[in-house]
């Protein structure tokens, strides 16, 4: 018992000693894990609390979403388990940099967006929860301009809640 | 630990298909437990593939993703061998990451 305690402590001392030394002579160990973190310190919070549609893309794009025949959405026209929808965007448009999925009647709306950069084929397939019947939209930011396309989902078994 | 992703990259014309699953609860915050209380959010915000150094694509996720998050995408100028890196962190600051080799 005594003998665990001196143990401890002992490692303790040789742990700060370490410590000490490193700080000292500006050896500072790098945390490996943080460096390959991604970034989310600009992570929009506002457009994730937004609800309704229009106002989200408006927080998140900063613009208006015109409705667009050549965004192909795929997703199931009734959902059993409104807890996973799969949704699969995909968009003839030039020039994509960004998808956007929305779910209308979520407390938030802002379900995912993705950044597309150059070299990234305009596609996405994703699981998104829903809490009843609704409209998804998938927002594609083709040339600097947004494009919209909505479907909508028959829920039998709502997403939240259970 | 065995990682919390699970990838598979398949390179095929010149086209690099990527499916990644996610082992997380994304819980929205909207849920209460069976005691009445509600389970705090937590849920991935930003997942990113990056090939050679590059981000190829970047998922910002809100807690609408389902629980243990599917991802499939696509993309040009990577090659069969060549090596993925593929990294989440939470809102709780949780981070893990993974590479895989692209067949």
């Amino acid at each position: 018992m005594i003998d665990q305690r001196r143990r401890g402590f002992l490692k303790g001392v040789l742990g700060a000693g370490v410590a000490t030394f490193a700080l000292g002579s500006g050896i500072v160990p790098l945390r490996v894990e943080a460096a390959t973190a991604p970034d989310a310190s600009d992570w929009p919070e506002k457009a994730f609390g937004t609800p309704g549609v229009d106002e989200t893309i408006a927080e998140l794009y900063g613009m208006e979403a015109t409705e667009s025949d050549q965004i192909t959405m795929d997703l199931p026209t009734i959902a059993q388990n409104g807890a996973v929808v799969p949704v699969t965007v995909e968009t003839a448009l030039p020039n994509v940099t960004g998808i956007a999925l929305l779910v209308a009647k979520n407390p938030n709306a802002l379900a995912a967006y993705f950044d597309i950069p150059e070299g990234t084929m305009p596609f996405v397939s994703n699981r998104l929860k829903m809490a009843e019947t609704t409209d998804v939209v998938a927002v594609v930011i083709s040339d600097g301009k947004a494009y919209k396309a909505t479907q909508n989902v028959k829920v039998t078994v709502g997403g939240c809640g259970g | 630990m065995a990682s919390s992703i699970r990838v598979r990259a398949v390179e095929n014309n010149g086209v690099t298909s990527l499916k990644a699953l996610v082992r997380h609860p994304m819980d929205s915050g909207f849920v209460k437990d069976s005691a009445g209380n509600v389970i705090p959010a937590h849920f991935i915000k930003v997942l990113t593939i990056s090939h050679n150094g590059k981000n190829v694509f970047v998922a910002n996720w809100g807690p609408a993703v389902s629980k243990d998050p599917f991802l499939e995408c696509r993309f040009k100028g990577a090659k069969k061998g060549d090596e993925l890196t593929i990294s989440w962190i939470d809102n709780e600051g949780e981070s893990d990451s993974t590479t895989a080799t692209i067949a």
